[in-house]
């Protein structure tokens, strides 16, 4: 493969399409041990598209928490194909309260085209709900680790994604926008999604770039789908080393650094 | 999905019920006349009522048939709701730049900074009300629907950060299309940025006051918008997350014409009150008062 090519967004598009592309069903069972789910948001129900709970990550308890795409049409239809309500929101912010209550580290995976979009969720507050995990996130009392695993999209993505370190599958994607959304607004045209892939940087290597991200976790050549085993050891390591390295920092110190992470992401004049 | 410019849609549904032609094709971004009106009068976009200029310019532009309360530019804004003269701008001449090489963004900026005489569709400053010292942010939709680029998050960002260390309350009027696109992933960081930021003035135990104005919608609605200890919201206006396009075209059907509006979030719990312009002065300022 080409460097212009393996570095295309649509190439990696394609890859995290793939049907069998694996999800955080496949990769639980490979990352921790006596998973339990936790369900609901003790406010109005439990979505699915959004899965939550304990389980122990080399031995320690961790709280993991992650949007769900469906392997079949009945798992996506169940979660609405990973697109969550602000009932799932919410209920990942019990998690990550009930998390920081007993000191255990958030493990969030990101993996959704983007918070959903309907009546029932507007009723409910999508937004409302968005805007309180970023509120809440910022100043969570332990740390906090997000890993995209595939498609991070916009405001429902970011809301898994307050964290004192990032890591992004080499494949994946994280954007404020679907390319697809992009190129109607943009060209009126749908159909263009592929320029506005390559337009607007999506990539693991510009979130790497832009600062966004603290690591690109390698996935085996052709994407994850080809080898889940050795993906989920790559996420293993990333793992690792954050709990590592975040286990050590004082929470004063790690509340700071996560509040200037992203209070000095933008690009602009005076 | 939910960041499409959600104004237009309302127009075009009027369109649709009336049977009126739709309007020509704008090119993206530009203010609707119907808005910022030229003579003879304003034409409401929620209830299609022309009302001559000096009239509805008397009448702080609220619509006198329906109440829709318009879109008004910040300077607007700043002189019906501030102390007279107490107005100092923050970061006058910060600017954007072009993060991520977006085709055309830079002379569209040069452009809308030419004619509207502002370089985004944020102000921030420092002001009085009735007397109180308050920090002040005003969003003007008239530039790039006051999408949320990194001009607009480092703004607000230091607009919190200045009332924390001053121990001020912050009031920001928000009127948003949401995250600014053509800033890419950098625009969708401005939310966590802002949020961030609210939420280290809400943790020194001081006052932020957001008052929603039309539209607030998408990653501004989804961030600091939705977080003041008080929400307030003008009549009739758009507040929402969701394009109604984007929601009408997965259920297939028409939504009802109160759907997302101001009166839709007090219904359903997302908001304190809807305030009419003419007291919106008299309103904070009492509500300030209560929280000395």
């Amino acid at each position: 493969m080409s460097e212009k090519i393996k570095n295309s967004a649509w190439e990696k598009l394609k890859i995290i399409r793939e049907k069998n592309r694996p999800t955080v069903k496949d990769y639980l069972p490979l990352l921790f041990d006596d998973f339990f789910e936790l369900h609901g948001d003790r406010l109005y129900g439990d979505d699915a598209a959004i899965i939550g709970g304990v389980g122990l990550f080399d031995g320690v308890p961790v709280t993991v928490i992650s949007q769900v795409k469906g392997r079949n049409l009945a798992e996506n239809k169940a979660g609405n194909f990973a697109m969550p309500h602000p009932e799932g929101y919410r209920k990942a912010l019990r998690l990550a309260r009930q998390a920081e209550k007993f000191h255990r580290p958030v493990i969030c995976f990101i993996d959704t085209p983007g918070a959903f979009c309907g009546i029932e969720a507007e009723k409910r507050g999508q937004g409302e709900a968005i805007a309180r995990n970023l509120f809440e996130f910022i100043t969570l009392k332990t740390p906090v680790i997000s890993v995209v695993l595939g498609e991070g999209g916009s405001g429902g993505a970011l809301a898994l994604g307050i964290c004192d370190r990032l890591g992004v599958l080499e494949n994946s994607i994280y954007s404020v926008i679907s390319p697809r959304g992009a190129a109607s607004i943009l060209w009126k045209d749908a159909g263009k999604e592929k320029d506005a892939a390559e337009v607007l940087k999506i990539t693991a290597t510009d979130m790497l770039n832009f600062g966004i991200a603290e690591k690109i976790i390698p996935e085996p050549p052709g994407g994850a789908h080809t080898d889940t085993k050795r993906t989920a050891n790559a996420i293993t390591d990333f793992l690792s080393e954050s709990i590592n390295l975040l286990k050590q920092a004082d929470i004063d110190n790690l509340l700071e650094k996560r509040y200037l992470k992203f209070r000095n992401l933008g690009v602009y004049a005076e | 999905m939910a960041l499409e410019n959600l104004f237009g849609l309302v127009k075009d549904r009027w369109n649709g019920i009336t049977g009126n032609n739709p309007p020509a094709e704008k090119p993206k971004n530009e203010p609707a006349p119907a808005e910022i009106p030229a003579a003879p009068g304003f034409k409401c976009p929620r209830c299609l009522t022309v009302t001559p200029t000096d009239v509805f310019a008397a009448g702080m532009k609220v619509c006198p048939n329906c109440n829709y309360h318009s879109r008004i530019s910040a300077d607007e804004r700043i002189e019906m709701f501030t102390d007279k003269g107490s107005f100092t701008e923050f970061d006058v001449t910060m600017k954007s730049l072009n993060p991520i090489d977006f085709p055309g963004y830079e002379e569209k900026q040069r452009e809308l900074a030419e004619r509207l005489k502002m370089n985004d569709g944020m102000v921030t400053g420092l002001c009085t009300l009735r007397g109180e010292k308050i920090v002040l942010g005003v969003m003007d939709s008239r530039f790039m629907m006051a999408s949320m680029g990194s001009v607009a998050g480092e703004k607000i960002t230091r607009a919190f950060e200045y009332a924390t260390r001053e121990g001020l309350p912050v009031i920001m009027f928000t009127a948003s299309g949401g995250a600014r696109m053509q800033e890419g992933i950098i625009s969708l960081m401005q939310m966590a940025k802002t949020s961030a930021a609210a939420k280290r003035h809400s943790d020194a135990g001081l006052l932020f006051i957001s008052i929603m104005t039309d539209p607030t919608t998408g990653g501004v609605e989804a961030s600091f918008a939705s977080l003041g200890d008080i929400i307030i919201a003008e009549p009739k206006v758009l507040i929402g997350f969701a394009g109604r396009r984007v929601i009408e075209g997965t259920i297939k059907q028409r939504l009802p014409d109160d759907f997302q509006s101001a009166e839709f979030q007090l219904a359903h719990g997302f908001i304190d009150m809807i305030c009419e312009r003419r007291f919106l002065r008299r309103t904070v300022a009492h509500l300030i008062k209560l929280h000395k």
